[in-house]
């Protein structure tokens, strides 16, 4: 098994806002090794988000990182100076943004939105070599060489997100994180920039964070998952053994509202909606939309801890054994 | 087609500029009184001639052409300004509307462009510097003295710096375009005289124009920091001054840029009052005068030059604006 590239202790987000303090992500701690892809599946304000945007440090105000590490390759992200963490921004670990449709600057060709990343971080280059290189990097993303001088509203959705795939792989970075990437994308055209993801991803040899809400996206692109609820990594694993027999209701329930070929019936949703970050129930933070929820589900939050070789949850009716 | 878009805009330019024009004949016919029947009074009142008024005035109005219908004055009118004859003025006979122009417009143009280009230049940065998250403290506070000025009527302004800088210190010469007595030229010394004369107008202009400008600024780069394309720019690792002019400030460039050419536009028009406050010969003062006389030709001059000069800024504006922002074309889609 490979090492570790990434490893994430005990992360804590905050937004403070007016009707009170946010707590967006609440000791998230994962680890991602080298070349692996890595999933964060949830619903929308799970924490999923902010959780890899703290890890660029790219979380503004009114929201912070209050507390936890961010080691890449043993230095932790979150110590850096503001020049260093500049530094290693796309040169150790990248972003594809959430929004490719607004992600280009409208006014500014794509060959010098490809080409100022590379001269933000080693500036010495000639002009010949950052053009070959931006021609080289559209080829991979298989977009063709014309493209580096079109402005941006002139390309398609997903010639956009292309285009910021390889503007994030341009400086080959240890970790390539992926918010959302294709949901502003139709299903065909998500399916075609996923494909060049992974291929770009396999000869680069990076690690890829995929934070999505797609549990079919997921299980068909990444290695492992982790489940988030309210803010917390309620379950994580290798995506196959999660799929299979998950251990969290949530996950459980997540995988159930997936449709099926074999499977006949009504869609099924999970009853409920997630609940307010300002106003958490006691205990487990799905407690109330847990079908198998027992008392000690209200009083105590479970503790996350690995169940099985590898597969970590947050749920007491794993500890006790039924589920 | 480029060529397309071009002879569109032309096509408009030509329709706005006749019609303005016309209309700009039309107006101060409707107003009440006849401009030779009052400057003849007014030189009777002042004990010049007496003798055939009537007859007088009579023969005046034939001169000018009044006594024939609107219409023929309409056609020969528009016959005189193709050839680019503007006419006598009616109450400074016989000098030339053209000259009373191209004696005054270099004074208006010349002190309002300058003016106008340094509040923007100064307004925009720092406007921008103020939208940033990082604006420095100190330029913070000064916001509020330059949104005071703001909301002072420019003219006012005009007063109180003539009051503290003409008046109290004698900094500066208290009004005119130059000194009187001397004779413009090509020299240093009539240089600095004339950018003497032009710097309290020109100060009013730019103290009144700063503080509206910055806040406008602030706030299109405010909006523009909230764009997706911002955040990916910080995530690529860019330094904070490439965000900053690259990604914000050109991206603000084109609001601004229309801002700009509206107030560019209006120039002639605007300066008015600061003219008259300076005793400014520029056209501003012209036209005042002009309107005070009734003197038809020289209004109608005046408001020609305003007309085409507005209209073909905004002409070419149009021709910039897919230059600045390459989603606007040339081409209709």
């Amino acid at each position: 098994m490979s090492p570790d590239v990434l490893q994430v202790k005990e992360l804590r987000v905050r937004y403070d806002t007016y009707s009170g303090v946010v707590n967006a992500v609440e000791g998230v701690s994962f680890s991602v090794r080298a070349g692996e892809k890595l999933g964060l599946v949830g619903e929308s304000g799970c924490g999923k988000s902010s959780t890899v945007l703290a890890l660029l440090r790219m979380i503004k105000p009114p929201g912070r990182i209050v507390a936890g590490q961010v080691l890449l390759d043993g230095v932790d992200l979150l110590r850096l100076s503001d020049e260093e963490i500049r530094l290693a921004r796309f040169a150790a670990i990248s972003l594809i943004p959430q929004g490719a449709m607004n992600s280009l600057n409208p006014v500014m060709r794509i060959r010098e939105q490809i080409v100022d990343t590379m001269r933000a971080h080693n500036g010495g280059k000639s002009r010949a070599e950052l053009d070959s290189r931006v021609r080289e990097l559209l080829q991979w993303v298989g977009l063709s060489d014309w493209v580096a001088n079109m402005f941006p509203h002139e390309l398609s959705g997903g010639m956009k997100q292309r285009v910021c795939i390889a503007m994030a792989i341009s400086l080959k970075p240890k970790v390539v994180i992926a918010d959302e990437p294709t949901s502003a994308l139709d299903v065909v055209v998500q399916r075609r920039v996923m494909h060049t993801l992974e291929r770009v991803q396999q000869e680069l040899g990076a690690s890829v964070i995929l934070s999505g809400h797609d549990m079919g996206l997921m299980a068909q692109f990444v290695d492992r998952l982790g489940v988030m609820y309210a803010g917390r990594l309620v379950e994580m694993g290798p995506t196959e053994a999660i799929f299979e027999d998950p251990l969290h209701p949530y996950a459980r329930l997540l995988i159930d509202t997936l449709p099926s070929l074999d499977r006949k019936g009504d869609f099924k949703g999970i009853p409920g909606v997630a609940p307010s970050l300002l106003n958490l129930p006691a205990g487990c933070a799905f407690q109330p939309r847990c079908p198998h929820a027992v008392e000690r589900c209200s009083v105590d939050e479970p503790a996350w801890q690995e169940a099985r070789p590898g597969r970590w949850v947050a749920c007491h009716l794993w500890a006790e054994g039924r589920r | 087609m480029t060529v397309d878009y071009i002879v569109k805009r032309l096509g408009m330019l030509l329709v706005v500029i006749i019609s303005a024009i016309s209309i700009n004949f039309i107006i101060p016919r409707l107003m009440p009184g006849d401009p030779v029947q009052q400057k003849m009074d007014q030189m009777v009142a002042m004990g010049g001639t007496v003798g055939d008024v009537q007859g007088m005035v009579q023969e005046y109005r034939k001169k000018f052409g009044l006594d024939k219908p609107v219409w023929k004055q309409f056609i020969s009118y528009w016959g005189d300004l193709l050839r680019g004859d503007l006419g006598y003025s009616l109450n400074n006979y016989p000098q030339r509307v053209s000259s009373v122009i191209t004696g005054a417009l270099p004074w208006t143009a010349g002190l309002l462009i300058t003016a106008i280009l340094i509040t923007f230049v100064l307004g925009i940065l720092m406007g921008a510097v103020l939208g940033w998250p990082t604006a420095p403290r100190g330029l913070r506070g000064v916001v509020p003295v330059f949104l005071v000025l703001h909301a002072v009527p420019y003219f006012l302004l005009g007063i109180i710096l003539l009051f503290l800088f003409a008046v109290s210190v004698r900094v500066f010469p208290g009004g005119g375009g130059y000194s009187f007595g001397t004779a413009l030229q090509l020299s240093l010394g009539s240089i600095a005289d004339v950018l003497k004369h032009a710097a309290l107008p020109a100060l009013s202009i730019v103290l009144a124009g700063v503080g509206g400008w910055a806040l406008g600024m602030r706030g299109m780069m405010i909006s523009v920091l909230g764009e997706d394309y911002i955040n990916l720019a910080e995530a690529k690792g860019l330094k904070q001054r490439r965000i900053f002019l690259w990604y914000g400030v050109r991206n603000t460039m084109l609001p601004a840029t229309t801002s700009l050419a509206m107030s560019l536009g209006h120039v002639v028009t605007g300066a008015v009052l600061v003219e008259m406050i300076f005793a400014y010969p520029g056209i501003g003062h012209q036209l005042y005068r002009a309107i005070h006389a009734k003197d038809y030709t020289v209004i109608q001059g005046i408001i020609v030059v305003l007309v085409v000069w507005l209209a073909v800024t905004l002409f070419i504006m149009d021709l910039i604006y897919p230059l600045i922002d390459r989603r606007i074309t040339y081409r209709r889609r």
